[in-house]
């Protein structure tokens, strides 16, 4: 058994979860066409998970501060680009696909910046008054979340927004007999060029290291010299920009959006971030892309347990490793 | 010439009042210890120094400089840094990651380096180590050298010894005595063998109170004081 672990944990350890979940999968699904298509749904669904989940995870491991306003930036977000793509519908229908992706990056761009300036202001006016108590942190931020809500409803209506997809992004290409959805691809790469970026940003950076340090101990920090006040402002701006890009991600994938769909989402982030490990970039990554793969699968095997299988995941994971899959604390 | 000086310093931790009166006067270079029982105040002068812990009355001077309202890292980058009791490495980053934080501009001064294998020769080898994985001699030493990687007028080092082997003591004495001859030091211990054996100046904190201050070498000398202070014969 000692030595199955000692392998085991040479190649990856928990890192390897996801591939045992997905040869489990291959087994029970039997079709491997069907298994590819749910595969890249849930890994498409893992990134755009994540995009949501990792400012929060930083918010919560650096910061201490358990944000549930945190679906409101990705509310936002989903309805801004959602905004700016209908108001671009002729970019996108466009057979250029220079126009296409000129529409897409706007909508991202309005998404972010309005989660850069959201993220000041929320941290400044709301979260500051309650830094270190975590009771009037929960109270405050899910009154802005209602807050936040009833202004979508106000601005948008209460109607679901369709939201147009870009000419190319449109439509599946075939490999074998597996159709792939272009959207689903696109996902996955971009989810995966943000964590990269954030993985070198945290990993070879000053910035990066003052971020990992105070994730562990923020009284040290400032006792080496660091204002570490002014970091969270940065760390917050940047998670909630995150929170409406990967909003923005997932109003192109559903392409049917309501005011409810940052509410909705809050639960997996919950999870995704307590199961990866606070303030835990490749924890979150990971977590995510467990949550998207058990989602799916389970979602095409037992549909009625759909719901509560990331609940399970959770739980099974926290009863294993209570501090999480990759805390970034040790 | 005194390089800090503490009147009549006040602290309260939430509702209790841990400090009463803290008079000190620590002066330039060598080592200041401050001595007592658990729960005099001993961590809590270091810390209220630190700034991580507000003084409710009274002042904090710092080469003449009022720094009791000044926020934490403004107090660090006066000069002074703080080896606290639980070390404060962190784990997750390596031992040159845990170092490099420390340096102003992200760089190392290769001569301040060398200085550091050379008193702590463990870090060297665990250099790209993750500094969780040391054991807890490496991790005090860890917590010292990052106190001294950049020039620093005042070192705040709050139980060096504590959990750690007697060979590891003496290994650290030796480093503080050497530290000592270009920083002030001021020391926080309950182990008497080794306080004695550093300090110049020394003074007991007793319920929140200095209740003893003068030099090591007449306080090491009188056994009744000793004992009536530091209850060291019970």
């Amino acid at each position: 058994m000692e030595t199955i672990t000692k392998i085991v944990v040479r190649f990856g350890g928990v890192s390897l979860l996801p591939v045992a979940v997905a040869l489990i999968a291959f087994v029970l699904i039997g079709a491997p066409s069907s298994w590819v298509t749910l595969t890249v749904a849930g890994l498409a669904m893992g990134m755009m998970i994540f995009l949501m989940a990792s400012g929060l995870s930083l918010v919560f491991g650096l910061m201490d501060v358990m944000n549930f306003g945190h679906s409101a930036f990705i509310s936002f977000g989903a309805f801004i680009a959602a905004s700016v793509l209908a108001g671009l519908s002729g970019w996108l229908g466009s057979e250029l696909i220079i126009l296409n992706i000129a529409a897409l990056f706007l909508a991202f761009t309005a998404a972010i910046l309005f989660g850069m300036v959201a993220g000041w202001f929320f941290e400044a006016v709301i979260i500051k008054p309650v830094y270190k108590d975590h009771l009037r942190q929960i109270l405050i931020t899910m009154g802005a979340l209602i807050v936040a809500e009833q202004m979508i409803l106000a601005i948008w209506g209460g109607t679901p927004m369709t939201v147009p997809r870009p000419h190319f992004l449109e439509g599946s290409f075939l490999i074998g007999d597996v159709a792939i959805e272009v959207y689903r691809v696109f996902a996955f790469l971009l989810g995966l060029a943000v964590y990269l970026a954030l993985y070198l940003t945290l990993n070879r950076t000053r910035i990066g290291l003052l971020i990992r340090a105070g994730v562990e101990n923020r009284e040290m920090v400032e006792a080496l010299g660091f204002r570490i006040d002014r970091l969270f402002i940065g760390v917050f701006m940047l998670g909630s920009a995150l929170a409406a890009m990967g909003g923005a991600m997932w109003a192109g994938y559903e392409t049917l959006i309501t005011p409810a769909l940052g509410g909705e989402m809050m639960i997996v982030v919950f999870i995704v971030v307590i199961i990866g490990g606070l303030g835990s970039i490749e924890g979150t990554l990971l977590g995510a892309i467990l949550v998207g793969l058990m989602a799916n699968y389970v979602g095409y095997l037992a549909p009625k347990l759909a719901l509560t299988s990331n609940m399970i995941l959770m739980m099974a994971i926290l009863l294993w490793r209570p501090n999480g899959l990759k805390p970034a604390v040790k | 010439m005194s390089i800090l000086s503490l009147k009549t310093m006040k602290t309260n931790i939430g509702q209790y009042a841990v400090l009463h009166d803290v008079t000190l006067e620590v002066s330039q270079g060598g080592v200041f210890v401050l001595l007592g029982r658990n729960g005099a105040g001993k961590t809590t002068t270091l810390r209220s120094i630190m700034g991580l812990w507000k003084p409710s009355a009274g002042s904090i001077h710092f080469r003449g400089q009022d720094i009791s309202e000044m926020h934490t890292a403004d107090i660090a980058r006066l000069g002074i840094s703080f080896v606290p009791e639980d070390m404060g490495i962190f784990g997750g980053l390596t031992v040159e990651e845990n170092l490099i934080l420390a340096t102003a501009k992200g760089t190392f001064d290769k001569a301040r380096l060398a200085r550091i294998y050379e008193l702590f020769p463990a870090l060297e080898i665990f250099w790209t180590k993750q500094a969780w994985s040391l054991s807890g001699g490496q991790k005090q030493m860890l917590s010292v050298a990052r106190a001294i990687i950049e020039p620093r007028e005042l070192i705040l080092v709050d139980e060096p010894t504590k959990g750690l082997a007697p060979a590891i003591i003496d290994a650290m004495a030796d480093a503080f005595r050497e530290i000592a001859q270009s920083t002030t030091i001021l020391l926080v211990e309950q182990n008497f063998e080794f306080a004695k054996s550093l300090g110049r100046d020394m003074a007991v904190i007793d319920d929140g109170r200095i209740a003893h201050s003068g030099s090591m070498a007449d306080f090491a000398a009188d056994k009744a004081l000793q004992d009536r202070l530091l209850s060291l014969s019970a």
